[in-house]
């Protein structure tokens, strides 16, 4: 086909839907709009296309995945199980491996792709929560995130559990016994959930319709929302010369971002597919059919279930009690219910605590360097120092196997450390941070090192420092330094109490918490200051509330 | 550490001193000059780009073929498992190499395109505060209270009211009862278990399939020895939840020098040899790992530890309550048998176990 001809074509189509749907008005809104660029956030886009990757080999797995329970005998492929009689679920989970070409491939792209879908959402979270992404106008964006991140590590424990292997079962197993905990009511959900008594025979089927319909439609909608708000808020960008909070700097949807993020959803899928190729995951063939009798040892759930397996090794059984002559397992619901929401509630509700502590209503869409919030990386820092330890809790066994340990010292140990590291990993963090902030201060009162080192005629040396251009400069300068927040009168002017003054003294106490140590960036005067110090001899400009600092020979 | 007021507003960013006529803060000096690339300079760097891509597209094609022939040309199947596996392996991987690189070299091949020869000067768009104007706010709270008066909804109580007794039942009554026949009520079926007084113990045929569900006398257990048990006749046709059950009532059977027995444990043994509820008091899992020489029972799942000899108290992790025991004894044939029920609830913790 000729240039004219191709060109024809394509017009009569853009007529063709132009004329009904107007297609015309969406070309010009979208087509031209303007992302900024930045490795981190890819993050969310390799969420995205896992996700792209789940539902398609996902819909691979159902034509031949039967999801029930019944007793067969097996005979396929797998010698060492032949004659055996096994659920349908599990028999239908080896045969689309063994005796399906590609269903392996695709089984193992599935379980892949999921981890990988799990673990960018995390990360995404991580990039978000560290360069404060979340704040207004974006707090309903992080909500849904955060609750996008809940679900997929329930719709990943749901597809893990499938198969009715032996692993898995007994996840199931520990996953009815938690409920069972539930005070009062934990029986009746436990025997509605499992049609009767464990395993029954009514949980597998139960779980594959909330696996592939009900969890995966809510996904879509959430995703949906969470890229309509993307696109009505417009992405945030790092600071930089050039970049405001009034203006996006980078390059347009059509053709640059429609070629780079496209593309990068085939470069996603092709990494999944080798490591599906290369990479055994998840052998149910070698754990074998759940049964309720035998177990494996080392038994380990995916990874984002290790760390609430970690709090429940971790927890000591005394905190099971009785009372009335009723039981109240509190061994299982510390950590299996309580610490959960413990943990979830603060990552939801963020946005907001923070915005107690700033007292900022502004939009801000330029994101921070961690270095510039101490207390907020600090905290983020703490928090995941704190996940680390319950996910190595969870393989307590394991090492104590791999290393010759006692398991005992082991699960003892890590009792204390869940206590001590993690506010350890708080204040180490934010001193760093605090550190990284003296040293850009540094670099913009004295210029960076070159390396050359200069003798004076008496003797004396110095090293060379070369001032920042201005470019380089305003990334090290450009940042708010927020003060802690006045506390509020507790009465008006006639001396009666205000309503609220409770709420904003917690809000004062949260704001010194947030901003008491801080380093404040350099302005213009300082920069002056310091110029003329190194030609006058002074001494430094000490322009922030924090520690001295050693002034550096000049250039 | 004081608070220096003279710097700042609390809560805000901006600095108020200002010295020697300087700017308070410094000023965004705007994009930094644009730096071509290659491709963007040097016609011939730019005609190997294309050249680049082209050929990682090329790649991608050789992929989804090397895929389809994979596909057809490898079988998977064969007349014993070593084969099967061996095929499986090579079309596992095939396969997977193809998909690999037909995605890969697409993506690639875009990606490079996009970096390299499209344009990559950085444009600038206005961002627009998310905050409607004045205007645009009051006109939408205009049109939402003619709306409203139009609908009449403050002025009629009592279709507002009868809305309300109508939508809320409606969203919880119908979800509430559908539900009920999700299951049966748990009754008493979490306290009890298959054994009953005199029934015999035998072999698990799952963890030992060796022991054919045979039942067992105690001269074929020597000291140290452990056996899973079942209760007989559980996997009976007439059971109607065999797994249900097994859940419940799987058993370990010990021997230990009757020496080595706390009394309490002793009533319920015969010479030396006791039966154990194998179900974790903590969270279900089969206690399955025995430790002869110190006659602990360690659960893999959490890792609770159960003393045999202080009558399966926990001596380490997350169970709370000991390990159930059942008495035993033997009947006129010599052959091991249940002496009573389990005197207590089997298995993990719940509301009503008391």
């Amino acid at each position: 086909m000729s240039t004219t001809t191709t060109a024809k074509a394509a017009g009569n189509l853009g007529n063709w839907a132009d004329e009904r749907v107007g297609a015309s008005k969406g070309v010009k809104f979208l087509a031209r709009k303007i992302f900024p660029d930045h490795w981190s956030f890819m993050l969310g886009e390799v969420a995205l296309y896992s996700f792209i990757i789940l539902l398609l080999t996902g819909v691979f797995l159902t034509f031949f995945y039967i999801p029930s329970v019944g007793h067969t005998v097996y005979t396929g492929s797998y010698e060492q199980l032949a004659g055996q009689t096994v659920s349908e679920a599990y028999a239908s989970s080896l045969s689309l491996s063994f005796d399906v070409r590609g269903g392996l491939l695709m089984r193992q792209i599935h379980h892949w792709s999921a981890l990988i879908f799990v673990a960018s959402i995390v990360t995404h979270m991580f990039r978000v929560f560290f360069t404060g992404a979340f704040r207004k106008p974006r707090e309903i964006n992080w909500v849904i995130g955060s609750v996008l991140a809940l679900l997929a590590i329930v719709e990943g424990f749901a597809g893990y559990s499938l198969p009715d292997d032996l692993l898995s079962g007994t996840g199931l197993r520990i996953a009815s016994s938690i409920i069972l905990a539930i005070p009062v009511v934990g029986s009746y959900i436990s025997f509605f959930l499992f049609g009767g008594q464990f395993p029954g025979e009514e949980f597998i089927p139960r779980l594959y319709t909330i696996h592939v319909l009900l969890l995966p439609g809510i996904f879509l909608a959430l995703i949906t929302a969470h890229l309509i708000l993307l696109i009505v808020q417009k992405h945030t960008q790092y600071p930089g010369p050039g970049r405001t909070n009034e203006n996006v700097v980078g390059y347009p949807l059509f053709p640059v971002y429609m070629a780079k993020a496209g593309g990068f959803f085939f470069i996603v899928f092709g990494i999944t597919a080798l490591m599906g190729a290369l990479f055994t995951i998840n052998p149910i063939w070698a754990y074998g059919a759940y049964h309720p009798s035998p177990v494996t040892a080392g038994s380990q759930p995916d990874w984002y279930m290790g760390w609430l397996d970690g709090a429940v090794r971790l927890t000591p059984g005394f905190l099971e009690f009785q009372v009335l002559g009723f039981t109240v397992s509190g061994n299982i619901l510390l950590p299996a219910l309580i610490i959960p929401g413990l943990v979830t509630m603060p990552m939801i509700l963020y946005p907001w605590i923070e915005q107690w502590a700033t007292g900022d209503k502004r939009e801000h869409h330029l994101l921070d360097r961690p270095r510039n919030v101490p207390t907020r990386t600090g905290l983020g820092v703490m928090a995941i120092t704190f996940y680390l330890l319950l996910l190595v809790s969870g393989g307590n066994d394991i090492i104590a196997t791999h290393l010759r340990l006692s398991i005992n010292d082991i699960t003892n140990s890590l009792r204390l450390l869940v206590f001590v590291v993690p506010p350890l990993a708080y204040v180490v963090t934010k001193r760093i941070c605090l550190g990284l902030q003296r040293k850009d201060r540094e670099k913009v009162l004295h210029g960076r090192e070159t390396g050359v080192i200069y003798r004076t005629e008496e003797g004396e040396f110095f090293e060379v420092h070369e001032p920042l251009d201005e470019h380089d400069r305003w990334l090290l300068v450009q940042h708010d330094s927020f003060r802690p927040l006045d506390p509020a009168p507790t009465e008006d002017e006639r001396g009666v109490k205000r309503p609220g003054a409770r709420f904003d003294k917690v809000k004062a106490k949260l704001s010194s918490f947030y901003f008491e140590d801080r380093i404040e960036p350099v302005t213009p005067a300082e920069l002056e200051a310091a110029h003329h110090e190194h030609h006058g001899g002074h001494e430094a400009v000490e322009g922030s509330d924090e520690a001295e600092r050693p002034a550096l020979a000049g250039h | 550490m004081s608070i220096d007021q003279s710097h700042g507003h609390p809560g805000s960013d901006v600095a108020t001193t200002s010295e020697g006529g300087l700017p308070e803060r410094f000023e965004n000096p705007g994009l930094e000059p644009h730096r071509h690339r290659m491709a963007d300079v040097d016609p011939k760097a730019a005609k190997r780009a294309e050249r680049q891509v082209a050929a990682l597209f090329g790649l991608s094609t050789l992929g989804t073929i090397l895929f389809v022939v994979a596909y057809y040309a490898v079988s998977i199947e064969g007349d014993s498992w070593a084969e099967i596996a061996r095929q499986l392996r090579i079309s596992t991987t095939l396969l997977g190499i193809g998909l690999a690189l037909a995605t890969f070299g697409v993506g690639a091949g875009a990606v490079h395109w996009a970096k390299t020869l499209m344009p990559d000067e950085e444009r600038i768009e206005l961002r627009h505060p998310m905050r409607g104007t004045d205007e645009d706010r009051d006109a939408a709270l205009d049109i939402l209270r003619e709306g409203s008066a139009e609908a009449g909804i403050g002025r009629r109580p009592l279709i507002r009211n009868s809305l309300l007794g109508a939508l809320v039942p409606l969203t919880v009554g119908p979800a509430i009862v559908l539900l009920r026949d999700t299951g049966p009520l748990p009754g008493n079926d979490l306290s009890t278990t298959f054994w009953k007084q005199g029934l015999a113990l035998v072999h698990d045929p799952i963890t030992d399939p060796e022991g054919l569900g045979r039942k067992i006398k105690p001269e074929d257990l020597t000291i140290g020895s452990v056996v899973h048990v079942l209760p007989e006749g559980i996997q009976a046709e007439e059971v109607e939840h065999p797994l249900d059950e097994i859940a419940k009532a799987a058993v370990l059977l010990i021997r230990l020098n009757p020496d080595d027995l706390d009394e309490v444990s002793r009533a319920g043994a015969y010479e030396g040899i006791v039966a154990y509820s194998k179900i974790c008091t903590h969270m279900g899992c089969p206690v399955a790992l025995y430790e002869q020489q110190t006659h602990h029972l360690l659960c893999p799942c959490h890792q609770s530890t159960f003393d045999l000899k202080q009558n399966c108290k926990v001596i380490f992790g997350p169970a709370k309550r000991p390990l159930p025991q059942l008495a035993i004894t033997v009947d006129d044939a010599g052959y091991l048998v249940a002496k009573s029920p389990f005197t207590e609830a089997a298995g993990p913790s719940f509301w009503e176990r008391g």
